[in-house]
């Protein structure tokens, strides 16, 4: 079991059948604690992605398990009946482009989720404007998407994935779009957030400017993963 | 929960309120179209309302006198008005043509009258400036449409007439206004030749020894003088006694005086059903075509405005909003453009009627099927759109 955090074992995932079967994932074995932010990094189609949407319950893996927190989520087979509601409530997400729904403010982009889960209006409001403070763009709650600079509409999308304090976020290459002054800040905040809501944070990305501030990285290749400790260069 | 279609209307408001607009043009003209149809048919009714009769006697087997010609002699009243239940009778006649007016004409009915007081059946109910016809000759009672004013002078075939009344909502099945003259004075435009035809009709006459008897003077006078004259009227339009049922005398007439009857039921049913059946069929056709059109441009916009939003879509499924919250948005949306599409529509059908130059009768309960009508046929527009959003996939917005 984990304590808190994800925790993967054996993890593959086999597109088709027969002849053309193809193995993305062979055997995947990861774990994150709660409060750390670890990178996973890989070529193209070594099978990043395939793990992603494994991990986001998006697409079913074929064996092995997967824990968290405390819940086993997949032991061959989802263990979990409701996987839109596990993505809402247990998985926070932040993209490589930010993704915002266009016609909703900024305020209520980060408060959709606690909706959709039956929070309050108001009630979802008022978390969504806790975490615009924590990330600095509470001064943009009332804007729309499209006014925000590349780096306030990343922190919003950051606040939407930990508005309904998941376990886990999995980022998806959350710097690939910013300069790298932006792009350390978003890991700082990946960072900070990290330990100030005790969620396990898996960060995939290409970005050589990011992948020294990882203290542990995942690599990943021919569907296989491989653990290597990171420098721990402290975060500017 | 916000409403995520409100939220994206009021973002992209612009877009909804001219598609609409559009929209709503050609919901304007679905429902005129109906008016057309719905005015027709009341047309029908005004015409056999205002003839003030409970039946009306023509010619045997025949639809007459408004959907097929009808001759019955003009003497026949009198043995009518003996029959039981009978309270008054009076001969009519109904013929469409072009009235002259200056060096301009309009297409009018020419309903020939029989002399009377106001209540005798086939004389307009109630004019609106002016007198009723009171002379036997020449004298004529218009509706308003006509464009006629109080003593213009109209011309029937080579007659003059003066315009002595004007009446108002006096038209035929087809919507053309009515002119009121005395009965022999459209008996006579009825037949009546042009001059070459009748000095051609009499010299034929006159050639004929049956008819030029040397030994029976007056016989030749007496059949040209016959040939000039018509004795005969379209209808004779009969009010009965309260006591008594219309088809209860109807089937008198039938038996005694072998003529065809027709009551008010009977004549509002080949009114509507038979003299404007093909039109009906028409407007009905384009009702459908129209609908179909309609149609076509929600699923077409709904489709397009579902398009623009696959990645927000994708992204709303991956946080977890259910498919229901989905398919309410684009529902929502679909039936947004639809109110706003009927709004103006109604507002546009309104406006337009009354310039249209046959009668258009918005009514209420067309109103209210349209607007259902509407609002089912977005529904069933946006299904092309929700399937499309139903298939499309979390996985899009983590790409790779």
């Amino acid at each position: 079991m984990a304590d808190k955090g994800i925790l993967i074992k054996s993890l593959s995932k086999r597109y088709g059948g027969g002849e053309t079967a193809v193995l993305a994932l062979k055997d995947v074995n990861m774990r994150v604690s709660p409060g750390e932010v670890v990178g996973l990094i890989g070529p193209s189609g070594s099978g990043k992605s395939t793990l992603l949407k494994c991990l986001g319950a998006v697409i079913d893996p074929t064996t092995g398990s997967m824990v968290l927190g405390e819940e086993v989520i997949f032991d061959n087979e989802w263990k979990v009946r409701d996987l839109r509601a596990l993505r809402r409530d247990k998985i926070g997400f932040v993209f490589q482009a930010p993704y915002l729904i266009p016609f909703l403010d900024v305020t209520d982009n980060v408060a959709l989720l606690p909706m959709l889960a039956g929070v309050s209006n108001s009630e979802a409001r008022k978390r969504a404007l806790t975490l615009l403070t924590a990330l600095d763009v509470q001064h943009r709650a009332k804007a729309m998407p499209a006014q925000l600079s590349g780096g306030e509409q990343q922190r919003v999308a950051i606040a939407r994935g930990l508005v309904n304090h998941p376990p886990v976020i999995l980022a998806d290459e959350p710097t690939a779009p910013l300069d790298s002054v932006r792009a350390m800040t978003v890991i700082r905040i990946l960072n900070d957030m990290a330990k100030r809501f005790d969620t396990a944070v898996i960060v995939v990305t290409h970005d050589e400017k990011i992948i020294p501030t990882f203290k542990r990285i995942y690599h990943i290749r021919d569907g296989v993963t491989y653990e290597e400790a990171g420098e721990g260069r402290p975060l500017h | 929960m916000i409403s995520l279609a409100g939220r994206d209307i009021l973002h992209a408001w612009g877009k909804f309120i001219f598609t609409g607009i559009g929209l709503g043009l050609l919901i304007g003209v679905t429902l005129t179209m109906a008016g057309v149809y719905r005015g027709m048919v009341d047309d029908g009714k005004v015409l056999l309302d205002n003839s003030n009769a409970d039946l009306w006697v023509v010619q045997k087997d025949t639809l007459g006198p408004y959907a097929e010609s009808s001759s019955i002699p003009d003497d026949l009243w009198r043995s009518i008005l003996t029959l039981p239940g009978v309270a008054e009778t009076a001969n009519a006649t109904y013929l469409t043509m072009q009235v002259g007016k200056g060096d301009k004409d309009v297409r009018a009915m020419v309903v020939g009258i029989t002399p009377g007081a106001p209540g005798t059946p086939g004389w307009p109910p109630q004019l609106i400036a002016g007198r009723q016809i009171t002379r036997g000759h020449y004298e004529a009672v218009v509706d308003i449409t006509t464009d006629f004013q109080l003593g213009d002078v109209l011309k029937i075939r080579r007659n003059h007439y003066t315009v002595v009344g004007l009446t108002r909502r006096m038209v035929s099945s087809s919507g053309d206004p009515i002119v009121f003259i005395p009965i022999k004075d459209a008996q006579e435009a009825q037949f009546l030749k042009d001059n070459d035809a009748i000095l051609m009709q009499r010299r034929r006459t006159e050639a004929n020894s049956t008819f030029n008897r040397p030994g029976v003077p007056g016989l030749l006078d007496a059949v040209i003088a016959s040939h000039t004259s018509n004795r005969f009227v379209n209808t004779v339009l009969v009010r009965i006694h309260p006591e008594f049922a219309p088809d209860e005398v109807a089937e008198l007439i039938r038996r005694w005086k072998r003529l065809t009857v027709y009551d008010r039921a009977q004549m509002e049913e080949i009114l509507v059903g038979k003299l404007i059946a093909t039109s009906a069929k028409q407007i009905g056709m384009f009702l459908v075509i129209l609908a179909i059109v309609c149609g076509a441009i929600v699923a077409f916009i709904i489709y397009t405005l579902t398009m623009d939003k696959i990645r927000e879509i994708a992204v709303l499924k991956l946080i977890g909003t259910s498919n229901r919250t989905i398919v309410s948005m684009i529902l929502q949306q679909s039936l947004v453009l639809g109110v706003i599409g009927f709004v103006v529509g109604k507002i546009t059908a309104t406006f337009a009627a009354p310039m249209f130059p046959k009668y258009v009768l918005l009514v209420l309960v067309d109103s209210i099927a349209g607007f259902f009508s509407i609002l089912a046929i977005c529904v069933l527009s946006s299904i092309v759109a929700i399937r499309m959003a139903l298939k499309i996939d979390p996985a899009e917005a983590i790409g790779g």
